[in-house]
């Protein structure tokens, strides 16, 4: 398999995903873009890991995989802590953190 | 010869300063008084030990260093903090520590009581540090930084009864004085430095300047003596920088002894007596110092005739005696000048502490027109008040008299007959107002309140003996420097000892001749001129009870006038220095460079900085997603910035 078509799938997942985080409202899926995005530059490390010759591009994946659990147990935690307090997960219904 | 206990003559004060300015109040006022005397007592010691050694090696080679460090290291310019101890400097180095020891001791009976005790005895020793530093050192950066410490001293004691508004600004005023004049200090010292400098002398130490000032042209000698003398005269008070010591008298009587009549006020002069090697060869500057030594003189003198405050007669008597002293070191007789700064800071100090015992007999009152009578009630402090009037006419065989006919003679042979006149002159106004003093004091009716006259006194043993140190000391101090004409008479070869040990010092000015009768004459004219006063005092106060005096008053009213205010020489100064200095400081410097540009400048960088956050903070709308969107398109400006560069 070609190494660009591997980098294409990386740069198409990750713009995916930009997207996903920048428009949707709901935070359930704008927290799935973003574990979209951490897994499209997964696909890139492994990638050139493999290009490379090299083992540090997979443990890089073995850390962003890891970092991406802890994260999204928290940002879960939150949303349902939202959900009671507030009663919707709509982002732009919480603009509280303003000045 | 290297000596390193020269250091210890100023570490003692100093030491006795930071005990006493630090833990003094918790040491009680006996401890802090005795801590301060012994410490100057101590330094007293090493200087007659330092003095004595002095003596023990060969005239022209007494000179004691001791190199205690390098102070400034800077390019090829290098100044030790190195002290010095020749002739000259062991004669201040004997009057400082030894009229300041008494005058210690003294000050213990007269401040008994005063709530801020220790913090006078901590500046005092602090004074004595400074004045010390300003004697000792052997270059002129050194000395420089011991005249302003004795001016910052001078200043901190004028001003030590601060809840009063006259000592405060009286304070003020001395302090500022002596900045204008060493202003012109400054300026002559680095016009000298930098004279040095470019010959290729990189120490500015008196010795060596000494040895190669032939090396510097003459015009910038005589522009650096004359503004040397700027710093003199506002430092010992001439014209026209006098006006700060009459409001000096605000200070305690220690303070106006110690500092403002036997000590400080002299720095002026020994400076000049120090640079001596530059004056010699500055005519020009040393004829400056003359005439404004002798005009201060005469014009001094005028004003005490009819001060009536006890203190400021003594303190317009101080500014004429600086005049004599400056007159003497004007015509180039160094040696006389700095005999008559040694007899006069016996006898003015004694003055001064005789009026501070009078003034402390009659429970603080300071106007002689309500005394009178004193003589029998304070029989020690007559006593000695008159040794020291006496000496300070210039009545024969007490010390006034030899130094004074010294300089007299000296500023005749040298062919000043003017200068020489005004002194003359000055001689018989000096016997007549302190004899008007003593008569006002101490003789007639008393005049005293029926208050004060319940309580008077004589002062405690703790005063009187040092007065009676101080009387024998203006009696007898000058048999150290017999003039020649009189030692001949008995037979006494020699008999100028202090010239003598002085002269190594002084780079003489060519000698002036003077026939013996010459000589005889000028001395009958000073002797009949100190009797004259004495007499015309006598007269008019005690004999004709003051009428005469009311009469003059009153035929002469505009001139008693102006003498009576000092030739309005504040109020002048007031006007045209005064004013205008205080109208730019309201409406230039504060009305408008303060709060438009230093304000402006602050307040202006917090309205900018206000206005930008209002604007900017408008982006933090709270909106996550708008959030997100500006962090893309700052990283996507970022790689597309590294990307396309």
């Amino acid at each position: 398999m070609s190494y660009q078509l591997l980098v294409v799938l990386s740069f198409v997942l990750f713009v995916i995903g930009m997207i996903g985080v920048a428009m949707r409202r709901n935070i359930i899926i704008v927290l799935i873009s973003l574990e979209l995005m951490l897994n499209a530059v997964n696909i890139l490390f492994v990638a050139a890991s493999k290009y490379l010759h090299t083992m540090d591009g997979q443990i890089f994946v073995i850390m962003v995989i890891t970092i991406a659990a802890a994260e999204t147990a928290i940002a879960l935690a939150l949303v349902v802590k939202i959900f009671k307090t507030v009663g919707m997960v709509k982002i732009d219904d919480m603009k509280k953190l303003k000045w | 010869m290297e000596l390193n206990i020269v250091r210890y003559i100023l570490i003692f004060p100093l030491l006795g300063f930071l005990v006493n300015g630090f833990i003094g109040s918790k040491l009680g006022n006996k401890a802090v008084g005795w801590i301060a005397s012994i410490t100057v007592l101590l330094s007293l010691s090493i200087s007659v030990y330092v003095f004595i050694q002095l003596l023990s090696m060969p005239p022209d080679a007494r000179l004691i260093t001791d190199t205690v460090y390098t102070w400034i290291n800077s390019g090829s310019l290098t100044i030790d903090f190195k002290l010095m101890v020749d002739p000259l400097t062991a004669v201040m180095l004997l009057v400082v520590t030894g009229v300041g020891f008494l005058i210690h001791i003294y000050s213990i009976g007269y401040m008994h009581g005063d709530k801020s005790y220790s913090r006078f005895f901590a500046y005092l020793n602090l004074f004595m540090f400074s004045m010390l530093l300003l004697v000792l050192s052997s270059n002129i950066v050194l000395m420089f930084v011991g005249w302003e410490g004795v001016g910052l001293c001078s200043y901190l004691l004028i001003g030590f009864w601060y809840e009063k508004d006259s000592a405060a600004n009286a304070g003020k005023k001395a302090f500022i004085t002596n900045r204008i004049g060493d202003y012109g200090f400054l300026l002559g010292l680095f016009l000298l430095a930098s004279a040095f400098v470019s010959k290729g002398i990189f120490t500015l130490d008196f010795n060596t300047m000494a040895a190669h000032i032939s090396l510097i042209s003459p015009q910038v000698l005589t522009i650096v003596g004359i503004l040397l003398f700027v710093g003199a005269t506002g430092k010992s008070a001439q014209l026209p920088l006098y006006v700060w010591l009459p409001d000096a008298m605000e200070g305690p009587t220690p303070v106006s002894a110690l500092i403002h009549a036997a000590t400080m006020v002299t720095a002026g002069v020994y400076m000049i007596a120090r640079m001596n090697f530059l004056y010699v060869l500055a005519p020009t500057a040393l004829e400056v110092v003359a005439v404004v030594g002798g005009l201060t003189a005469l014009y001094a003198a005028t004003i005490g005739l009819v001060q009536n405050d006890i203190k400021r007669v003594l303190a317009y008597s101080t500014i004429s005696q600086l005049g004599y002293m400056f007159m003497a070191v004007g015509v180039g007789a160094f040696s006389a000048g700095i005999f008559h700064l040694m007899t006069h800071a016996f006898f003015k100090a004694l003055l001064f502490l005789g009026a501070g015992s009078v003034i402390h007999a009659l429970s603080g009152e300071q106007d002689m027109r309500k005394m009178g009578g004193l003589k029998n009630k304070i029989p020690v402090t007559f006593a000695v008040f008159l040794a020291a009037a006496l000496a300070i006419s210039g009545i024969p065989g007490l010390s006034g008299f030899f130094s004074k006919d010294s300089i007299l003679a000296a500023a005749y042979a040298s062919g000043h007959t003017v200068i020489w006149l005004l002194g003359f002159i000055t001689a018989l106004l000096t016997a007549f107002y302190i004899f008007r003093l003593i008569y006002m004091t101490f003789y007639g009716e008393s005049r005293v309140d029926k208050h004060a006259a319940e309580h008077i006194h004589e002062s405690p043993k703790v005063m009187t003996i040092p007065l009676i140190i101080l009387a024998v000391l203006s009696v007898i101090g000058g048999y150290v420097g017999v003039p020649q004409l009189l030692g001949n008479i008995v037979g006494w070869h020699n008999s100028d000892l202090f010239v003598n040990f002085l002269a190594p010092v002084f780079h003489t000015m060519p000698e002036h001749e003077m026939s013996v009768s010459t000589d005889s004459w000028l001395m009958i004219g000073s002797i009949t001129m100190a009797f004259l006063g004495v007499f015309f005092a006598w007269y008019v106060y005690l004999k004709e009870k003051m009428q005469p005096a009311k009469h003059a008053a009153e035929s002469f009213a505009g001139l008693y006038r102006l003498l009576l205010n000092k030739y309005y020489v504040d109020e002048l100064y007031n006007a045209i220095v005064i004013k205008p200095l205080m109208w730019i400081s309201e409406f230039f410097l504060w009305k408008i460079f303060d709060v438009w540009v230093v304000d402006g400048t602050v307040n202006g960088s917090a309205h900018v900085t206000q206005w930008a956050s209002t604007k900017l903070r408008k982006i933090q709308a709270g909106d996550f997603q708008v959030y997100v969107m500006l962090f893309l398109i700052g990283a996507i400006s970022v790689l597309a910035y590294f990307v396309l560069r």
